[in-house]
């Protein structure tokens, strides 16, 4: 031990046990209380598909499902997600449960550099689960909480689109 | 289908076909890697205490505490970095007389802007980091501040270099010398004054680094979110004293690039001497307001500008006077002149006129420094010039296409040299005019303009022509000492399975790069594209190169990928001519099988050739030695530059009751030769128009009279969101250039270039029957009712 103050680090150095069910799988880790949900994702579960992009809510980048919604994970502490059911880009790929968008999402190159594309894709499956056929209004208009810098949105918006029609065409999933 | 058949119906033919991309699927499924996802054994992590000021004296920094602190492994200041780190300085030799101030990674006695990196912690993670940066205790006397351009250009005024003459960093003019006698006999003259917000990248992953240095191997390794590997592995050689050949530079994953990431920044320079210090790997990942504080800036431009033109609408004449404002010194190693340069240097590109004056002065300003972001200079060059055409047309009682149609370089008349000196090898203004104004439906607009005004709705439609620099030679930064290449670098290899691997020294950061290099090769040498396999981005295996930027990697990059995949489909054909006892001009290769060039029968596939070539080769003639890798450099030569050209156009809504302007539709024609990829160059133009008119309507780095950034959030800085942005339709001319096999040009800025002036221009136009005009972007609801005298 070197002679520093220990009340320096009284705070940093608390941890709390936390549990949830990451992807399908029960998980428990030691997260220091003011660690975001974002972080703890990325750092203890390496789970490095969700992003950081404004730790404010702004940008979307951070989308995950919690509880089966879409939520920022960089506006939450892990703390408070003890006990819940979390699906990040890693597990709704796993599962399928997105194929169709990241399909068409590829087919229509509507990702550039894909650093947005992980919680533009949580956002989409969030409204397709909620309006089952949007308008492109109703697309555009939901996606505003997500910010990519490269596509112009465009590509985005006509990939959501068919695969709305996509799905509407082929009956309930 | 009875569809006659095309070069695309060719077996391989990839060249002109929209196909997704390759490693897509991979950012799909979130297994992107980014330098900010890496974590290597022992790394550390630095975070950086902030000057609160924007000029100040340095007085005292107290650590003591910090480096008691449980966690914390290091604490550096600017004297301790500068003891192995040498300073560099932002000039190139051919912007004669330009001036810059040597900088370090941390400054050693005074801050020159609010945000400046003062102290680096490295701790065990980046939260002790910050913990850490509490206890720093930095004194600082404040110095007089230069903020805006007219404080700048005071005489006697406050000194962002104290001890130097004046805050100007570099001044150039260039003139025909018949611009005064041009404007005496002019039958018309427009004038205005426009200004331009400083605006920023926001690229949605912050810059991120990680320099890991081995001490027992002389070796650093730095994985850095850059489009420019091999300049920064020269840089980091040259200013830290370590043989090239020990420096790797790795790119990976890139979240977004537009230019920013290619610039010395101090915090990724001080990291590389961290991890040095340290004999450990440090990272560095910018937070949302680090960036805004300290990514570099762009467009803080005032120009004035007049236009002189005949009695029919003839434009005789310009004459130009840009001040622009880049910060308290010049960024390294590009400079932070280039825009400027090419603002004087595009105005007026697309027409005819002969005379012309511009004069450029660049001044230093204690904010952060400005640099090239996508579009360098183009936006400004394009809005200055297409509003003062319309200016020009209303006056003339000229349509705004008839007035361009009536001063464009005619297609017909290529080669042309501009007033300013760019050599245009064959740009088709003319072409693209004509088909935005079909695309546009243009009669029906205006008809549908005239019949909703009468009811009070306000639309606006705005056109804009442009010309873009792409494909630069060494006259770009080579001639003035940077040791930035123009040239780029291919291997390519037939490997023992018959399959084709590519390492080329262009990068990717989305914009397909990789997805285009194999499209090249697999054409070039006659197999499928699922079987070529590129790899960028890691000066360790990748030749050197220029890398991806200015609109150089499908061009040049792509040029290279082709004449190594000819040379290598050459060496495979001969071997196959040994074999086959044929003529190697007898042979061809079609779908990775070597055929009879006539017939096309199949006579063994490239499978076998590689087998036997690395396998058998006691079986091949004595004397062959197989050549299957082949390692191959193009630098661009004839034009300095790959001008290309096109026109946007838009229709919007201004509502004159809130000043808010709803972009209804864009449209741009685009000319950028050889198309590889339609899908992919439709994507640059959507994402670089997007770039462009949040430009033109919301963009704006904000600062305090004390030079504080005021809005550096993603909740205050308004970055454009789908909502708010139109459908953009797309069509192409193409005018390959004669200077590459290939023919292909740069796309990547053409969106950005003339987005904001289109949107200036339809708002003017909006705003016409009120006699109220706009200058300035970007075009706030606030502006748009302080024009309409209601605010």
């Amino acid at each position: 031990m070197r002679g520093f103050d220990e009340t320096l680090l009284d705070e940093a150095d608390e941890t709390v046990r936390v549990r949830f069910v990451v992807n399908g799988r029960k998980v428990a880790c030691e997260v220091a209380p003011r660690e975001t949900l974002v972080d703890c994702l990325r750092d203890e579960f390496e789970l490095t598909g969700t992003h950081a992009g404004c730790e404010m809510g702004a940008c979307g980048a951070c989308l995950v499902q919690i509880d089966g919604r879409a939520a920022h994970s960089c506006l939450m502490f892990a703390v408070q997600a003890d006990g819940a059911r979390i699906d990040t880009i890693e597990g709704l790929t796993e599962s399928g449960a997105i194929a169709d968008l990241q399909a068409e999402f590829h087919r229509r190159n509507a990702l550039q550099c894909g650093f947005c594309t992980p919680g533009m894709l949580v956002n989409a499956s969030e409204l397709l689960s909620q309006v089952a056929q949007p308008s492109r209004e109703q697309i555009r208009d939901a996606l505003s909480g997500n910010y990519c810098r490269c596509t112009g949105y465009e590509a985005i918006v006509d990939a959501i689109d068919a695969v709305a029609k996509a799905r509407s065409a082929g009956g309930a999933r | 289908m009875t569809a006659p058949l095309t070069s695309l119906d060719r077996p391989n033919s990839y060249i002109g076909r929209s196909l997704p991309r390759p490693n897509a699927k991979r950012l799909l499924a979130g297994r992107g890697r980014y330098v900010s996802d890496l974590r290597l054994p022992r790394m550390l992590y630095a975070a950086f205490l902030r000057s609160p000021h924007a000029h100040a004296k340095i007085v005292s920094i107290r650590t003591d505490e910090v480096r008691a602190l449980e966690g914390v492994h290091l604490v550096a200041t600017g004297a301790d970095l500068a003891k192995i780190c040498t300073p560099w300085t932002g000039a190139l030799d051919h912007f004669k007389g330009m001036t810059s101030a040597p900088q370090l990674p941390l400054p050693l006695d005074r801050v020159v802007w609010a945000g400046q990196a003062v102290v680096a912690v490295v701790a065990e993670n980046r939260a002790i980091a910050e913990d850490a940066l509490e206890l720093i205790e930095v004194d600082y006397e404040d110095l007089p501040i230069v903020v805006d351009i007219d404080g700048a250009r005071e005489a006697g005024g406050p000194l962002v270099n104290p001890g130097t003459a004046s805050n100007v960093c570099f001044r150039s003019q260039l003139d025909s010398g018949t611009v005064d006698d041009a404007f005496a006999h002019a039958a018309h003259v427009v004038e205005e004054e426009f200004s331009f917000g400083r605006h920023t990248a926001v690229t949605l992953e912050p810059r991120a680094i990680v320099a890991d240095y081995d001490p027992a191997a002389g070796m650093l390794t730095v994985h850095h979110g850059t489009q420019t590997p091999y300049q920064f592995q020269d840089l980091y050689s040259r200013h830290y004293g370590i043989p090239e050949a020990h420096v790797r530079v790795i790119a990976t994953d890139i979240g977004g690039s537009f230019g920013m990431k290619l610039h010395v920044y101090h915090e990724d320079m001080a990291v590389v001497g961290l991890s040095i210090l340290l004999g450990r790997p440090v990272k560095y990942v910018a937070d949302r307001i680090e960036s805004f504080v300290s990514d570099i800036h762009a467009r803080d431009h005032r120009v004035r500008a007049r236009m002189a033109l005949d009695a029919k609408g003839e434009i005789l004449a310009m004459d130009v006077l840009d001040l622009t404002a880049i910060g308290a010194f010049s960024t390294y190693p590009r400079t932070s002149v280039v825009e400027g340069n090419q603002v004087i240097r595009l105005i007026g590109a697309p027409y005819r006129f002969r005379n012309y004056r511009a004069t450029l002065e660049v001044i230093f300003q204690n904010k952060v420094q400005t640099s090239q972001y996508r579009a360098v200079g183009h936006p400004i060059a394009c809005a200055v010039t297409e509003r003062l055409v319309d200016m020009a047309a209303v006056k003339l009682g000229l349509d705004p296409f008839a007035i361009r149609a009536q001063n464009v370089i005619p297609d017909d008349a290529y080669p042309q040299t501009s007033p300013t000196g760019y050599r245009f090898e064959a740009l088709s203004h003319q072409a693209c005019l004509k088909r935005l104004h079909e695309m546009m439906g243009y009669d029906g607009l205006r008809a549908e303009q005239a019949e909703l005004r009468k009811r009070g709705i306000y639309r606006g439609i705005g056109i804009a022509t442009f010309v873009e620099i792409t494909n630069p030679s060494p006259a770009f930064y080579g001639v003035g000492g940077a040791r930035i290449s123009s040239q780029d670098g291919a291997i390519v290899s037939l490997t023992p399975s018959g399959e084709v691997r590519c390492l080329i020294s262009v990068t990717e950061q989305g914009q397909g790069t990789e997805a285009i290099i194999s499209q090249i090769v697999a054409d070039q040498l006659g197999l499928a594209q699922e079987h070529v396999k590129v790899i960028t981005g890691d000066t360790e295996v990748t030749p050197h190169g220029g890398a991806t930027w200015a609109c150089r990697g499908a061009g040049i990059g792509g040029e290279t990928a082709l004449q190594a995949a000819r040379a290598l489909k050459r060496n495979i054909l001969e071997i196959a001519a040994l074999i086959l006892q044929e003529q190697p001009s007898a042979l061809d290769i079609v779908d990775g099988e070597v055929v009879d060039a006539g017939t096309r029968s199949q006579r063994m596939p490239i499978a076998e050739i590689a087998r036997i070539s690395y396998f058998r080769s006691d079986t091949l003639p004595p004397g062959t030695q197989a050549q299957l890798t082949v390692s191959h450099h193009f630098a661009p030569q004839g034009y300095p530059f790959a001008f290309t050209n096109g026109i946007q156009g838009c229709l919007l809504e201004v509502d004159v009751e809130t000043g808010f302007v709803k972009l209804l539709k864009h449209f741009i024609v685009e000319d950028c030769g050889r198309v590889i990829n339609p899908m992919l160059v439709d994507e640059q133009l959507r994402g670089g128009i997007v770039q462009g008119l949040g430009a033109a309507l919301f963009e704006e780095c904000r600062y305090s009279e004390t030079g504080q950034l005021m809005n550096g959030s993603l909740a205050d800085y308004l970055v454009p969101m789908p909502m708010e942005m139109p459908d953009i339709v797309i069509a192409h001319v193409e005018t390959p250039t004669a200077d590459t096999e290939l023919g292909a040009k740069g796309v990547g800025e053409a969106g950005t270039a003339a987005a904001s002036a289109c949107v200036l221009n339809a708002v003017n136009d909006a705003l016409a029957p009120f006699g109220a005009t706009i200058n300035s972007i970007p075009i706030t609801p606030t502006k748009v009712l302080k024009a309409l005298k209601r605010f």
